[in-house]
């Protein structure tokens, strides 16, 4: 229970086409990330599955039953919202007892189940408050709270951390994995953060454009990208592309090397060039270098690595990691 | 913003403040002071502003010669009854605009506001055979009904706007957690809209109470406000200044307290948004 | 928020609205239309007859007209001179701080919320009465010969009292707008070596511009339709010395009966609040964007 499907979906407003008709299988119990710049479409498409949204064509399925034109309140979904959209006017309390309220739950079952979750999220203590009394990671874990009370087939996560500062949202980001490792349920979270994307995820959906760019593991993303925009989307800095002579030399119209994967050196190497920036972060060094007939590249040395602005350095790409494109920007 | 402001300079314009200040309230001052004089001290030369013999004769006089409460009552019955048919009219219709806009919405909402735009004497003399016709005049279920029509769009301009600040993932939130349109109307909209409705309901009723063209033109005794009757004091006879500030108090003094209130609303009430 | 189910309650929620409206504006404004076509007398009944345009002719030419066309206008720029100057002027200090500032912003809107026909008979009677009103006295004091306000200076008498009751309108908008400027703004042209006059002309002025446009316009609509004031003080005269479009259309309906003609007045007054309403519509229109 918590399958859901997507068949030829298409959405447009108006003139512009923000979906362009996908199909997309999401297994029970995945935790899936839609992954992409503003503007893909990964928002809506959320929508559509909530039922926030009316599809412009296509079929949307839960659990194998056309869930298409039933109002998002009797699709057994709960979603977490940007703004956390809490309820200003209700205690904590009020907001985790709403959907059941709606339900029609009896007042020992909103009680016990309230508790419950205040429990899982450490919400006990602030059950009588009012959300504008809490704090953004506490709203947060309230919007939570009043998606799980439900019990539904599966979670919707619309950007629920980009309104926390760094270091609160990695902490959220560990929670909300446990959470999925606790309740076993159904989750598509959507982000535009692919270190998000990376370290949550069973399954990524690229989308771009809307359209799924390509849907995979995190890892077989970040190893076998299809085309230049997943490479260049995921992994932390950028993948350098390169093109022109260099490229052609392997056959290829652009070659991409993620700056992982570069080998430095004060004395030979494949490639020559002259140190623009060096961004010294103590477990890492990013050295962005100037190379001699190729353009700026990004290299990342683990650990530190004495090297000043100016310096003239070598360069060498690993072996068998070098990824080669074709014109259209696919993966040879 | 943190900065020390010296007090020289906050010396001089607190006086200057005041002073100004207490010249342009000087007029109301002024009727209220009057109210309490005797009829031979209004008119006195050079005038007495505070070290007269105070009386309370006029607002006895006031209420008993003129059927003064009845002409409150009407005041009353008029602001408030056509605030509240225009709240229930404008309600939904600010709703559908804030939280299921389509292309038209827009023009819709300035459409409404251009008829508050339509100056009064354009439609004075069909308003006046109508209501000669259907022997509506000086009768409060008429005026009442004018001033519905002419509040309305300010009714829904801020309804408009209130509701339109409250973020429609909020209501969405409540959709996705189970609740119908009427439950989300009735346990998170409206809950959430309440010092909207009621700073709108303010506005309406202040400029209600004060609406003069229609009161003096469509009633004349019986139905008249207190805006048609305070007229009555512009004819030579009736050059009482005493008891003219008696009625002229009591006809501002609450509306006065309700528009301090209202300050703001004022602001996003009469500008349609076009200062914030 | 955008799915069908909800699209059409939206429709439904919205009828009563546009068609209470809708009916307001075209029904009586058509027979105004109607009207002003016919001869029509109320005093002389069953004679109505179509005369075409003879109507606006009459009013057009009618030399109180032109009388009452120049009054309106001298009623509206005098009074948008006054309120938008003072305002500024208010505004800027209001937003000083000092001490009691709230209290004092309370007294300076208070003259709005007075109703029209109090504020002009407080003003007539006990302030500008030529013998025992209070400015004669003050007149007095200095050794002055007292004014007789309505009857030497009828029309600005009635600009003086209408400026008093919008002044706090224009204070009020203009102050809002002057808070809403970004302090970070002027600190930045404070740092750029900017003195209070060129932070004054370079900044804030620009910033108000906006409201002042929108204090203009919406004054000019309302004050298109000043009527009570009128009314009460002088009945447009001497002669015709305060009539303005408004009470000249009112005299003709209501005291002369003619409805064809004060229909044609009318019909002049809507053209002429049309050309600011449609200014105004299209400022709010741009807003509404953002």
């Amino acid at each position: 229970m918590g399958s859901i499907r997507l068949e030829n979906v298409s959405k447009s407003f108006g003139e512009a086409q923000v979906i362009s008709a996908l199909d997309l299988d999401i297994e029970d119990g995945a935790f899936v990330v839609f992954v992409g710049p503003s503007g893909c479409g990964k928002s809506t498409l959320l929508r559509l599955i909530a039922g926030l949204e009316d599809v412009s064509g296509g079929r949307i399925l839960i659990d194998g039953k056309d869930v298409t034109t039933t109002p998002p309140a009797r699709r057994r979904l709960a979603m977490v919202f940007q703004s956390y959209a809490l309820y200003p006017h209700m205690s904590v309390r009020g907001n985790i007892a709403f959907p059941l309220k709606m339900a029609g739950a009896g007042r020992e079952e909103i009680e016990r189940k309230v508790k419950d979750a205040a429990r899982i999220l450490n919400l006990e203590e602030y059950l009588d408050r009012k959300p504008r009394q809490l704090s953004g990671g506490q709203r947060q874990r309230v919007a939570i709270g009043r998606a799980i009370v439900r019990e539904p087939t599966a979670f919707l996560f619309d950007e629920p951390l980009s309104n926390l500062d760094a270091a609160l949202r990695v902490a959220m980001r560990l929670e909300i994995t446990q959470l999925h490792q606790k309740l076993k349920r159904t989750m598509i979270y959507v982000t535009h953060d692919q270190v998000e994307a990376m370290t949550m995820a069973d399954k990524i959906v690229v989308l771009n454009g809307g359209r799924i760019e390509q849907v995979g593991s995190p890892l077989e993303l970040y190893r076998n990208p299809r085309n230049l925009f997943v490479a260049g989307f995921i992994g932390s800095p950028r993948m350098n592309f390169i093109d022109g002579a260099e490229a052609k030399k392997l056959g290829a119209a652009t070659i991409g090397i993620r700056p992982e994967h570069l080998r430095l050196s004060a004395t030979e190497g494949l490639w020559k060039g002259r140190v623009d920036v060096a961004e010294h972060l103590g477990s890492d060094t990013f050295l962005h270098i100037e190379m001699d007939g190729i353009g700026p590249l990004t290299a990342r040395i683990g650990g530190e690595f004495p090297v000043r602005v100016g310096d003239t350095v070598h360069v060498t790409p690993e072996d068998g990691k070098i990824h080669r494109f074709d014109e259209k920007g696919l993966a040879l | 913003m943190a900065r020390a402001i010296s007090t020289r300079r906050k010396v001089t314009f607190t006086i200057l403040g005041w002073t100004i200040g207490f010249l342009i309230f000087f007029p109301v001052l002024w009727t209220v002071l009057t109210s309490f004089k005797t009829e031979g001290t209004a008119i006195a030369t050079p005038p007495q502003f505070l070290f007269f013999d105070w009386t309370m004769e006029n607002y006895v006089a006031v209420q008993n010669r003129s059927n003064y409460m009845r002409h409150m009552s009407n005041s009353i019955v008029i602001s408030v009854g056509s605030t509240l048919i225009g709240l229930l009219v404008a309600i939904p219709a600010a709703w559908a605009m804030a939280f299921s806009p389509t292309k038209r919405t827009k023009d819709v909402l300035l459409w409404m506001l251009s008829t508050k735009m339509l100056p009064a004497v354009g439609v004075l003399v069909p308003i006046y055979l109508i209501f000669r016709d259907w022997s509506l005049l000086d009768g409060l279920a008429g005026l009442t009904a004018v001033l519905t029509l002419i509040n309305l769009p300010i009714i829904v301009w801020m309804l408009y706007t209130y509701f339109r600040e409250i973020p429609g993932e909020i209501l969405e939130a409540a959709r996705m957690d189970g609740a119908s349109l009427a439950k989300e109307i009735v346990y998170v909209l409206t809950p959430m809209a309440v010092p909207g409705i009621a700073s709108t309901m303010l506005l309406n009723i202040i400029l209600a109470w004060n609406e003069a063209f229609w009161s003096l033109n469509l009633t004349a005794s019986r139905a008249a406000p207190l805006t048609a009757f305070i007229a009555a004091y512009s004819s030579p006879e009736g050059l009482f200044w005493a008891k003219l500030s008696a009625a002229s108090t009591l006809a501002i003094a609450p509306i006065l307290v309700l528009g301090w209130f209202a300050q703001r609303q004022l602001v996003r009430g009469l500008t349609f948004g076009a200062v914030k | 928020m955008a799915t069908l189910h909800t699209r059409a309650s939206a429709r439904l929620m919205m009828t009563p609205a546009v068609v209470l409206l809708l009916a307001w504006m075209i029904v009586p404004l058509g027979m105004t239309l109607y009207f002003s076509l016919l001869r029509y007398n109320l005093l002389m009944p069953g004679m109505e007859e179509w005369t075409g345009l003879d109507n606006y002719t009459y009013f057009l030419t009618d030399p109180a007209f032109t009388a009452a066309l120049v009054n309106t206008l001298l009623l509206v720029g005098g009074v948008l001179l006054i309120t938008v100057v003072g305002g500024l002027l208010l505004a800027l200090m209001l937003d000083q701080p000092f001490w009691g500032s709230g209290l004092v912003r309370l007294l300076v809107i208070a003259p709005f919320f007075v109703m029209p026909t109090v504020s002009a008979l407080v003003w007539k009677n006990m302030l500008m009465h030529p013998v025992n009103g209070l400015f004669a006295w003050l007149a007095r004091l200095f050794g002055l010969r007292p004014v007789d306000w309505f009857a030497d200076l009828p029309l600005f008498s009635i600009i003086l009292i209408v400026a008093w009751q919008w002044l706090p309108f224009a204070t009020l908008i203009l102050l809002t707008a002057l808070q809403s400027l970004d302090e970070e703004q002027k600190e930045a042209a404070e740092m750029d070596g900017a003195g209070a006059a060129s932070r004054f002309i370079y900044i804030v002025l620009p910033h108000l511009a906006r409201a002042i446009t929108v204090v203009i316009l919406i004054e000019t609509i309302f004050l298109l339709s000043v009527f009570a004031e009128i009314l009460v003080t002088t009945n447009g005269g001497p002669g015709v010395q305060t009539t303005t479009i408004t009470y000249l259309v009112y005299m003709q309906a209501l005291l002369q009966f003619d409805v064809g003609g004060a229909s044609a007045g009318g019909i002049i007054a809507v053209i002429l609040a049309n050309i600011v309403a449609i200014f105004l519509i299209r400022l709010i229109g741009r807003n509404l964007d953002r």
